[in-house]
């Protein structure tokens, strides 16, 4: 056999930041996935309109802005804490990461409680009508969102504290964090077409 | 970092193959991890499916071998035709190419291991206990009876009350989730797990095919599962989507599932074309030609795949701008498959060919599916679309682009992949004439149903008038089903006649280029004990004397190479998950979810609890020294900063 | 296909779309038909070369360059092929759809499980026409079908005079024929539409001008009083029975609205939307048990007695 010349990778870190892992692909794939949902379901509430003359149809009074555009401030303020945590995460500071986790947590418990009252005040029931139907869909999309998303980060914040706190936990950590990003933001175009679109168009 | 290097590991070997095995036992078979392991499960289930559809697909052939036969009435006739086209699109056609690229995959780019192979491990639960659920349903006489389309209003639940809809719905749920999952998995090992020097330019064709079809799944499959859900909510809590009384919309149904049951087509047969360059290459033994171009036409292909959705709607009376569009598109759609075909021609042209059994399915794959291709352009114009819709014509039209498209490439990559996966040569002889009755039998049976369309006989009926001139005609192709039968059977003899007395296969008994073919056959716990780096193409064939190996991996723990996406330059190490339970605890409590939904909608609130603490069971650190991580408070720090350079393995 | 009894092929128009659909057909058979001999030709010859190659070890390969050029050529050919189909296509999408006429026949059909509703429209609401599974049309005079469904989706579907088109609910399309010549032509429903799916056809009878006026205007009457006691019999059963709740029969008291109107059943040459020749014995069996002919209608069995059933069918064949 003829000499086999080698690459040793023996001294190459175990593990990384950002678009350089597997986590950041997998969280790409699961956000382009979910967004696509986004994407049609918005897609179908337009295609919902063009079918009838007025919007709402039958008369329906529009969403009330108040819970909406509240929710949508607690939404985007949380994107502070999130910010500090993921920074937290990519320095491997413990200490800050659980600080900036159970800020994160708090924002959860209200955008959540806030969402009771969204969906209280949007009204239409789910089985009036299919504007009924979307607007219910739509904003039901989102919640299982937020709420899985409050469900994980717990988890992961449990885990900070609790311990054994492995490396790689801070990965999780800022992964979570870019997650937390996308389900804030896509709330936006949706907050747009179930409060705004009615009163628009 | 470059040095000379003994490249027997010697007992590290041994100790490298312990690290990677999978347990053994009863138990340890539900934590299995190993792509190879989960690869075979996948084939071999998604086979036992498309027995199933079969079977189906031949009492169908029975009962419309003659008019006004009373073999089937019309209730499990209907039941049958939706369970043989919901078991062949969703448990048979994406799960074996999914398969396919599970086992493969990771070994044509050089990886010990497929990304996230839990959740690899956990899609397989979901598509098994979702098939199972899918048959049960259908003994317990709750199969789906509305066409694997489920069209409302006729799958309201005003016009099919039953639970068959809701079994069909979440037969879709089930699916889809294992789909999307291995997607991701795919997409990240073809993206991060290359060997060193598997540049974009050097990755296998095979490898696009599933990169490309994986991020269509990806941009489909939510279609599908958000109306799906409509539907059940329509069904089950009284939501109005497609209900017109209530302001909802029979067509955006259609729109929904069309979006992604177009590129559905393409999901399936994007992966048969990466296995034809495959097989191409390899017998006609040179590197394929074109390869940029045929790369490109899997890329278009995709794109357009999602601009053709309206042509399944033809007939609903769209206006005549809308349907020019998707015509043009519908048609344009044959030139990047053409150039695929005139490739691999100017390769065989060119190349040194030996006919041995896969090339033989190959050819076989060429005559059905360029038929295919051409009335696949017919179907695009509007006009002729208006005739010959949901009539024979379209059944004859997609077997011939599905069965020439996918699978006969699949025959093709089973004799040519069998040696690999198990070791053992399958049957030239008995290859040669599985390939000739399969053929015949097939067109037998397929190409009466054009003639059968155009002289008026639509889809899905259960029987006909003997009036209506289509007896003849049809009991030929039900002569060819029979065949077609034959074939299968004698093709099953081969397989376990083969898998435990076939002869013992060499590593490269094809004289193969790619990576696969680089490690024994079946390949090592490991995939490769020394992983390999890449100078070309085709490695195998290209690869100077003395090519590089990878060394400093741990042997005592799952020790991963990750690259850089664009270059595959070396990037860091990643430790790889240990066999677990959990993948198979959660696909229990996902099951028990998914069903329990059709009966309530509080299924879905409360069957969530048993998912999400499995969910923290399979996150959880198993024990403090899972993997020989480094635990808190770290010694030193081994993550570098995020601006940190890695020291990387320097020049190949 | 030897030996076809009954019209419904696209392969045999007999009307300005059925052919001009017709002649794109035949256009695309041989055009394709021809690509795909010169596919599988060139095919043979490179496995042919190729397995040369393999017996010669100084076979000179063919340069990348010269390969590069021929499959250029014939991805050009392909394009200029496809466009050519392209516009073939979009041509007979307009000739199909320029057949608009103000002396067109309007006439309205509303798809059900698993029969056909149709009704000829006119000015006056007393000359309007309501009939089911039977469509007459005159010859050489422009028609213009308007489709939806009262339930799920079904497709219209006559292959000798126009291509399909869905009728949906929510949803009322137009769609144009015209025959031009008489003859019968059978069509049935093209999608999905439930257990009976198979058993939806219906007939359209294309006659001359004269013919279809004179048939407009025999649906036009209502049903006469029965002349004799065994028609009366037959009458009363229909309308004590639970006939009259679904069918309509105009000039009587039944005035069902969800089954075809049986005004004029007699005329009409088939039962169950083409599933029976409309005989009295088929009719008979019909009235009893149409589960039993096909199962799953909506029309439950009528156990009436010997005497009772007899008189129904003799009343019902007076319905002309």
């Amino acid at each position: 056999m003829s000499e086999v010349r080698t690459l040793d990778v023996s001294t190459l870190p175990p593990g990384a930041f950002g678009s350089r892992t597997l986590t950041f692909w997998g969280t790409l794939g699961i956000v382009i996935i979910e967004g696509t949902v986004f994407a049609l379901a918005i897609g179908a509430y337009f295609y919902l309109v063009t079918r009838f003359p007025a919007w709402p149809p039958h008369g329906l009074a529009a969403p009330d802005l108040r819970w909406g555009t509240l929710n949508t401030l607690v939404l985007l303020a949380s994107l502070i804490p999130n910010e500090l945590t993921r920074r937290a995460g990519e320095h491997v500071d413990l200490h800050r990461v659980r600080i900036w986790m159970v800020v994160c947590l708090a924002f959860a418990v209200a955008f959540n409680v806030v969402r009771v009252y969204e969906f209280a005040h949007l009204n239409v029931m789910w089985d009036h009508d299919a504007y009924g139907s979307i607007v219910w869909l739509l904003l039901g999309l989102h919640t299982t969102h937020i709420i899985t998303d409050f469900l994980d980060s717990s988890v992961l914040t449990t885990l900070m504290f609790m311990g054994p706190v492995e490396e790689h936990r801070f990965v999780d950590v800022e992964e979570n964090a870019v997650y937390w990003y996308f389900v804030v933001l896509a709330w936006l175009p949706i907050y747009g077409v179930i409060y705004w679109a009615p009163r628009v168009l | 970092m470059m040095r000379r290097h003994d490249p027997s590991i010697g007992g590290d070997l041994e100790r490298l193959e312990e690290t990677w095995a999978d347990p053994n036992g009863w138990y340890g078979w539900f934590m299995h991890v190993d792509h190879k392991s989960i690869g075979r499960r996948y084939l071999l289930t998604a086979f036992g499916f498309f027995l199933l559809g079969g079977v189906l697909a031949a009492l169908m052939r029975v009962q419309l071998s003659r008019p006004d036969n009373t073999f089937l009435g019309p209730d499990l006739y209907n039941e049958i035709f939706s369970t043989h086209g919901t078991t062949m699109m969703f448990l048979f056609a994406v799960p074996v190419m999914q398969g396919l690229g599970i086992y493969f995959v990771p070994l044509m780019v050089g990886a010990r291991s497929i990304a996230f192979p839990r959740l690899v491990a956990f899609s397989y639960w979901m598509l098994l206990f979702g098939g199972i659920f899918l048959y049960v349903s259908f003994l317990l006489n709750a199969g789906p009876d509305v066409g694997w389309f489920s069209y409302p209003p006729l799958a309201e639940s005003l016009y099919t009350p039953s639970k068959r809809a809701d079994v069909w719905a979440q037969l879709i749920t089930f699916t889809e989730v294992g789909s999307l999952a291995v997607a991701v998995s795919l997409i990240t090992t073809a993206l991060k797990l290359r060997a060193p020097g598997m540049t974009l330019n050097r990755i296998p064709i095979f490898v696009w095919a599933q990169v490309v079809t994986s991020f269509m799944v990806l941009f489909a499959m939510p279609a599908v599962m958000l109306a799906s859900t409509s539907l059940i909510l329509d069904r089950l809590v009284g939501t109005h989507f497609f209900d017109v009384e209530h302001a909802g919309d029979a067509l955006l149904w259609q729109h929904l599932f069309w979006f992604f049951g177009h590129p559905e087509v393409y999901i399936i047969f994007i992966p048969g074309t990466g296995l034809v360059s495959t097989i191409v290459a390899t017998f006609s033994q040179r590197r394929m030609f074109g390869y940029l171009p045929v790369v490109l036409s899997l890329v278009s292909t995709a794109f357009m795949g999602f601009g053709l959705w309206v042509h399944h709607m033809f007939a609903t009376g769209l206006p005549q701008l809308g349907e020019s569009f998707f015509t043009a598109a519908s048609i344009i759609i044959a030139i990047p498959t053409g150039t695929q075909i005139f490739c691999w021609i100017a390769t065989m042209w060119s190349g040194r060919i030996v006919v041995r059994t896969p090339m033989l399915w190959i050819l076989g794959f060429f005559a059905i599916f360029i038929a295919g291709g051409l009335t696949g352009v017919m179907l695009a114009a509007v006009p002729l679309n208006t005739q010959v819709h949901d009539t024979f014509f379209v059944v004859a039209h997609f077997h011939y682009v599905l069965i020439g498209g996918a699978v006969f490439p699949l025959f093709a990559a089973f004799y040519y992949w069998f040696p690999k996966i198990t070791g053992r040569l399958l049957s030239e002889r008995l290859g040669t004439w599985v390939f000739g009755l399969l053929f015949a039998g097939f067109n037998l049976t397929f190409f009466p149903m054009h003639i059968l369309g155009l002289h008026g006989m639509p889809r899905r009926v259960y029987t006909y008038p003997a009036a209506m001139g289509w007896g003849s005609l049809n009991l030929l192709a039900s002569i060819g089903a029979a065949l077609m039968a034959c074939a299968i059977v004698m093709f099953l003899v081969d397989a376990i006649r083969a898998y435990v007395a076939g002869a013992a296969a060499a590593h490269n008994p094809w004289n193969a280029g790619t990576l696969e073919w680089a490690t024994s056959s079946p390949p090592p716990n490991s995939n490769f004990p020394s992983p390999p780096t890449v100078a070309g193409r085709e490695p195998l064939w290209e690869n100077p004397p003395g090519q590089a190996v990878v060394v400093g991996l741990r042997a005592d723990a799952r020790d991963v190479l990750v690259t850089h996406v664009l270059d595959a330059e070396p990037d860091h190490r990643l430790l790889f998950p240990e066999p677990s339970i959990w993948p198979f605890l959660t696909g229990i409590a996902t099951t028990v979810l998914f069903i329990w939904s059709i009966f309530t909608p509080w299924g879905v609130v409360y069957g969530a609890v048993p998912v999400f603490v499995m969910l923290v069971g399979w996150f959880w650190p198993k024990s403090a020294h899972e993997g020989g991580t480094q635990l808190w408070p770290f010694a030193h720090r081994m993550l570098p900063r995020p601006n940190e350079t890695p020291a990387a393995g320097g020049a190949i | 296909m030897s030996a076809l009894d009954v019209n419904q092929s696209v392969l045999s128009p007999a009307g300005i779309q059925a052919s001009a659909i017709h002649s794109l057909w035949s256009l695309m058979l041989w055009v394709c038909a021809a690509v795909f001999m010169a596919v599988l030709a060139v095919l043979f010859v490179a496995l042919r070369r190729g397995t040369r190659n393999r017996s010669h070890d100084d076979f000179e390969p063919a340069s990348e360059a010269a390969l590069s050029r021929s499959v250029g050529a014939a991805v050009g050919v392909t394009v200029v092929v496809l466009i050519g189909l392209l516009t073939a296509s979009v041509w007979t999408g307009r000739t199909i759809g320029s057949l608009h006429a103000a002396s067109a026949v309007t006439i309205a059909i509303t798809g059900h499980q698993w029969w056909w509703e149709i009704q000829y429209e006119d000015a006056v609401p007393g000359r309007r026409v309501v009939t089911a599974n039977e469509l007459h049309i005159p010859t050489n005079r422009p028609v213009v079908v308007k489709v939806t469904s009262r339930d799920v989706i079904h497709s219209f579907w006559v292959p000798n005079l126009q291509g399909k088109r869905d009728l949906i609910p929510g949803y009322t399309t137009a769609l144009w024929l015209q025959a031009d010549r008489p003859g019968v032509f059978r069509g049935q429903c093209a999608e999905f539409c439930g257990m009976q799916h198979a058993h939806m056809a219906l007939d359209v009878i294309a006659e001359s001008q004269q013919q279809f006026e004179a048939w407009l205007e025999a649906m036009r009457q209502p049903a006469r009083d029965p002349s004799d006691s065994t028609l009366r019999r037959g009458h009363d059963v229909f309308m004590h029975a639970r006939c009259a709740g679904c069918h309509t029969v105009r000039g009587t008291e039944a005035a069902g609205q969800i089954a075809p109107d049986l005004t004029h059943i007699a005329t009409r040459h088939t039962l169950g939307a083409g599933t029976l020749s409309n005989t009295a014995e088929h009719l008979a069996a019909w009235i009893q048990d149409a589960q039993r002919l096909k199962p799953g209608n909506q029309m439950p069995p009528n156990p009436l007695t010997e005497e009772d059933l007899l008189a129904l069918v003799v009343y019902l064949e007076t319905l002309r």
